[in-house]
């Protein structure tokens, strides 16, 4: 009998665009006894930052029917991206009254998918800190990572907090924790706190201003001299792997801190190979963080 | 010298708060320009954004000018200014119904209507739009197409009506077959 069952939200950008980071989580969670349902016909959760930007009523409706999918499969949604978790919290939340249900499951209609608000979304930090537990997720690792690290955890993971289950938005660790655990020291660094600067649109229409955030962060991470950046949302892994190649490209700089999704680190540890944690398909090399370690790709 | 502001009244629109409240913004008008909002602003530190500036000209009806501002589409959407404003007016929300406002007002950008079309037409806002994603997905064991609406049809039929009955078709000038806003 697994311990514990979620629905498996993926969204756009994790099957689309970056699968290592699907990849990685499909071999890892079920060492920590999860097992994974697939929502069938899931869409975008939609996107906090552009849908709910131009219609919020149209990005509560595709979020309530997504939540319905996950309803019908009787779980809670476990998600890798802190959009979609910002995005299926708020409907979890809103849909808590009736009137707006009522008025949602209007436009549901048709659709086969009614909502109920039987189930809540789980961020992969909550699932593993909370439901998991430190002691299991450390009896999985068999390869301790030693080395430095800077730790993104970025802004929907935390905010806004009357929604999240954590109690606090600043000098957050429990990401740092979880990295601890696989034998990494984490460091501390400027602007730690601070957006990656995809969201609310910005990636897709304000470039410069959205990498200029990638700049000033990936400079403070070069200055704490880390060997890695290890993320738990692949929005902000998008943006600081993407980010840091266009900037290169663009400026003639020379920025390669390797990016790393938190399910990644935790698959070296626990003995999988770089290459089947997709490590080899990243835009940032991440050579030189596997050589520190004693691996390659 | 110093040049004197003249504000033009007929273009006030007192109304703009209003909505703003009956939309939930329920605190907007406890305000009090305090500034802890543009002084924790990580895009408005490299960019023109005075969060505390569109919520001023929000609450004295400058309808216009408050959303036809390309500062509108500067936040990040962070919520840092939420979590600290001292009237726990939710400023981020704010933002995002102003957007909304904006967006009807004709205003949107076309990479963000890109989006929207994309959305429209797959289910994904960031879909499957070349081979090269698919066989990145096989070389690291997975099926080529996700679990998603990519791979039930159906699904992306209960989307599009979703998205007909709100409107939203029509509020990004989405029109079968044609895309006005490529990205």
């Amino acid at each position: 009998m697994v311990k514990h069952r979620y629905s498996f939200f993926l969204g756009c950008v994790i099957p689309n665009r970056l699968p290592q980071i699907e990849a990685a989580t499909r071999l890892v969670v079920p060492k920590l006894d999860i097992e994974l349902v697939e929502m069938k016909g899931a869409s975008c959760c939609p996107a906090p930052g552009v849908i709910k930007s131009f219609d919020i009523d149209t990005w509560l409706a595709l979020t309530a029917r997504n939540i319905a999918l996950s309803e019908e499969n009787g779980l809670d949604i476990l998600v890798l991206c802190n959009g979609c978790y910002g995005t299926l919290i708020a409907g979890v939340a809103g849909l808590k009254d009736p009137d707006t249900r009522k008025r949602v499951n209007k436009i549901l209609k048709g659709t086969g998918h009614q909502v109920k608000g039987t189930i809540t979304a789980k961020h992969l930090v909550e699932v593993l800190y909370m439901d998991v537990g430190k002691e299991a997720i450390e009896e999985t690792v068999v390869n301790p990572i030693d080395a430095r690290f800077a730790i993104h955890v970025g802004c929907h993971l935390l905010k806004p907090a009357d929604i999240r289950p954590w109690g606090f938005v600043e000098d957050f660790m429990l990401v740092d924790e979880l990295v601890e655990l696989v034998g990494g020291t984490t460091v501390d660094y400027k602007l730690k706190d601070m957006c990656c600067g995809a969201g609310g649109g910005l990636r897709s229409a304000e470039l410069e201003v959205s990498n200029d955030m990638v700049r000033e962060k990936i400079e403070a991470m070069q200055r704490a001299k880390v060997d890695a950046l290890v993320n738990v949302c692949n929005f902000c892994h998008l943006q600081f792997d993407v980010g840091q190649m266009q900037l290169n490209n663009q400026y003639g700089t020379d920025y390669q801190v390797p990016v790393l999704y938190y399910t990644q680190l935790l698959g070296l540890a626990q003995g999988f190979t770089p290459k089947q944690m997709g490590l080899d398909k990243h835009y940032i090399s991440t050579k030189p963080f596997l050589e520190k370690i004693g691996m390659s790709v | 010298m110093i040049d004197r502001r003249i504000i033009d009244g007929s273009k006030i629109d007192p109304e703009l708060a209003d909505e703003m409240e009956k939309a939930g913004l329920d605190r907007i008008r406890s305000c009090i320009q305090c500034g802890t909002c543009t002084g924790s602003c990580p895009s408005g530190r490299r960019t023109a954004l005075r969060t505390r500036q569109l919520i001023r000209k929000a609450l004295l009806g400058f309808r216009e000018e408050v959303l036809s501002d390309p500062n509108l589409w500067l936040c990040t959407t962070c919520g840092t200014c939420t979590e600290r404003c001292p009237r726990k007016i939710d400023v981020t929300e704010a933002i995002l119904f102003l957007r909304n406002l904006s967006c009807e007002a004709g205003y949107m950008r076309p990479q963000h209507k890109g989006v929207s079309y994309k959305l429209i037409e797959t289910g994904h806002a960031v879909p499957i739009d070349d081979d090269k994603w698919k066989k990145m997905r096989e070389d690291l064991g997975l099926p080529p197409l996700p679990p998603t609406v990519h791979s039930y049809p159906k699904a992306v039929k209960e989307v599009q009506h979703i998205i007909k009955k709100t409107g939203f078709d029509k509020l990004v000038n989405y029109k079968e077959g044609k895309e006005d806003g490529k990205t």
